[in-house]
């Protein structure tokens, strides 16, 4: 009791509170709400989730993005980005944002799925946006590679580099590396252009398109891609490469020419 | 050497300009620059040890067997490991295991023979030093007076200084001959005319979606967006594809007509849908690295930024001017077209290049 005590001024402490609070009003209305139609049940619990998605948003989301999600000059309106832009940025961690810069950049991400599905739903209901995949829009097996790489060449590989390692912007911002970005964020990202990234609706790259970038971008730049050539050296492309054999390769020819005309261990004259 | 005092106690014989040196010039004491010579000859462990010496044999003898052995590891893995045999070898990966079996064996098998030939030379070939004196550059005085006795002979037997007639029309034709090979360069390939100014757009091409290859629609391009396309009737499998679009690359970002600053972009554009050519005006790179809050442009190879809400100007790097635009409309169908070829060259300057 003490230990939970000493730690009742932490930052997230209100959090945790509010969690507990927010878990015993759903489990304790999940458990008193009267049971109807299953069709009146799914539409309450989606009524449901975008009551605790507005609670959720008011304490982790409202002091930028204003009290209705209408924008502050601290952050952009919310309104019509959709649900599918809210699971991207929580999803990803970029939201909420740490500080203010040129880019937020991507971490350890803080709500759990269901807490961002909440979150999503309320967004959504603010405004009609893009709507959050299914599985089977983003699902990568059996997706067109080919072709997935070279719509990933024309559209993305200007900012994200051929492979999807990323790349400098201007001012700061960069384009992320992509390795083992999830399927389901990368056609996020491509539906909602988070941030300065422009984005790409369906009407310009269809559904089965992305998901053929998602199945590219999964068997070049990911932890159990192939490397048929060996070490990839970054994937940055031929300046690195080059530098590469500039710097060690020939460094390491000019120690062993050095080594080779030293000069050799001489017996001592006793 | 016995050599461990101060220079106070070394006897003034064995200070180097009194010290005879190897060859047995010797310096003299008044020229501050005299050469050394070489350093006395000191023997290795190996010359005068013979255990020493046979152990540097058996070195090399056993990097040259590890060059042999690696030389089967290479055909053994040529033969035996299939082509998409992929392994996990820290830090590099999943690689490809045949390509990393045949790298190293090779390695091995020629950095064996060379660590080999290095070690053998170093410690058992013989390493006294030699002197080798550089020729005389001239010829004898002999030989130069009879080259030149033959040469006043050949010229006066010719009779190339007594008969002009022929001196100078013999050096026309040697400086007109080689005239036939400039003249032949023509034919390297037509000349340039005016395909530099032009581009496939015309009045009325339809804009096309370069990944579905439909054409576009103004409801298409949403704000935030960016769309490449190019013009209609352009085929990936025509052969001169790549050339064309090379120079008609166009990209597509909608703008809220209110941020676009540039009033001939305005007018330019159609419900703040404005194109642009993606080739760099500085030495025509691709150019799509489209930030869609800052509208700014971006090019990879030397950082060229254009501001796609002020007419594409150059704002920072080497891009002498900014991108041309594309005068776009709707047709009756709806359709997003193009009102005619870019005003000016896209891509970089050349000497022709009119404004």
């Amino acid at each position: 009791m003490k230990k939970l005590s000493a730690r009742r001024r932490h930052p997230l402490a209100a959090l945790v509170v509010l969690l507990f609070a927010l878990a015993a009003t759903g489990g304790l209305y999940a458990a008193f709400a009267p049971a109807g139609e299953a069709k009146a049940e799914q539409a309450s619990s989606q009524s449901l989730a975008i009551e605790e998605g507005k609670k959720l948003y008011a304490t982790g989301c409202s002091s930028c993005h204003g009290t209705g999600g209408q924008g502050t000059s601290d952050g952009p309106s919310l309104v019509g980005v959709g649900s599918a832009a809210v699971d991207f940025q929580v999803g990803t961690g970029r939201m909420p944002a740490q500080q203010p810069g040129a880019q937020v950049p991507e971490k350890k991400k803080i709500y759990s799925q269901d807490e961002i599905n909440q979150l999503a739903a309320y967004v959504a209901s603010l405004g009609s946006g893009p709507v959050t995949p299914t599985k089977d829009q983003y699902d990568p097996n059996g997706a067109d590679i080919a072709n997935g790489g070279q719509l990933f060449r024309t559209n993305c590989a200007q900012c994200h580099n051929f492979t999807g390692e990323g790349g400098a912007l201007t001012h700061g911002k960069y384009a992320p590396g992509l390795e083992d970005v999830t399927p389901k964020h990368i056609y996020e990202a491509m539906q909602t252009g988070p941030q300065n990234m422009p984005s790409f609706p369906d009407k310009v790259m269809p559904e089965k398109d992305k998901r053929d970038i998602a199945a590219y971008l999964k068997t070049v730049n990911s932890k159990d891609s192939k490397q048929p050539g060996g070490y990839k050296l970054g994937g940055l492309g031929p300046v690195a490469e080059g530098l590469f054999a500039w710097i060690f390769g020939l460094g390491a020819l000019i120690v062993v020419a050095v080594w080779v005309a030293a000069r050799t261990a001489k017996a001592r004259k006793s | 050497m016995s050599e461990t005092g101060s220079h106070d106690n070394v006897s003034d014989e064995k200070l180097p300009s009194a010290q005879e040196n190897g060859h047995g010039t010797v310096a003299t004491a008044d020229d501050p620059f005299a050469d050394p010579g070489m350093p006395p000859h000191e023997p290795r462990v190996q010359d005068v040890d013979e255990r020493a010496a046979k152990r540097s044999e058996r070195v090399v003898a056993m990097l040259f067997t590890a060059s042999m052995l690696a030389t089967v590891g290479f055909i053994a893995s040529f033969v035996a490991i299939p082509v998409d045999k992929f392994v996990y070898i820290w830090p590099m990966g999943n690689i490809g295991a045949l390509n990393f079996a045949l790298g190293t064996t090779l390695g091995v098998a020629l950095f064996c023979i060379g660590a080999g030939a290095v070690h053998w030379a170093r410690t058992l070939m013989s390493d006294h030093e030699l002197v080798d004196e550089r020729h005389q550059v001239a010829a004898e005085p002999d030989t130069r007076a009879k080259v030149m006795e033959d040469f006043r002979q050949g010229a006066k037997e010719s009779a190339l200084g007594r008969r002009p007639l022929i001196r100078r029309t013999m050096f026309g034709a040697l400086a007109l001959v080689p005239l036939s090979g400039v003249v032949l360069l023509r034919d390297l390939g037509p000349l340039p005319e005016d395909k530099l100014e032009h581009t496939l757009w015309a009045k009325g091409k339809l804009l096309v979606n370069e990944n579905t290859h439909e054409p576009l629609r103004p409801e298409d391009i949403t704000v935030g967006s960016l769309t490449f396309a190019m013009p209609e009737g352009l085929d990936e499998h025509d052969e001169d594809f790549q050339k064309e679009i090379a120079k008609a690359a166009l990209m597509l970002v909608r703008l809220e007509p209110e941020d676009i600053k540039d009033k001939r972009e305005l007018d330019w554009s159609h419900e703040g849908i404005v194109a642009y050519s993606k080739i760099c005006t500085h030495v025509g790179c691709p150019v799509s690295l489209y930030e869609q809050q800052t509208h700014h442009v971006l090019c990879p190879c030397h950082q060229s930024t254009f501001d796609l809400s002020d007419g594409a100007r150059v704002i920072f790097g080497p891009a002498g001017h900014a991108l041309p635009q594309l005068k776009i409309s709707v047709n009756n169908d709806g359709f997003l077209e193009a009102q005619g070829d870019f005003e000016e060259p896209v891509g970089p300057a050349y000497w022709e290049r009119r404004a």
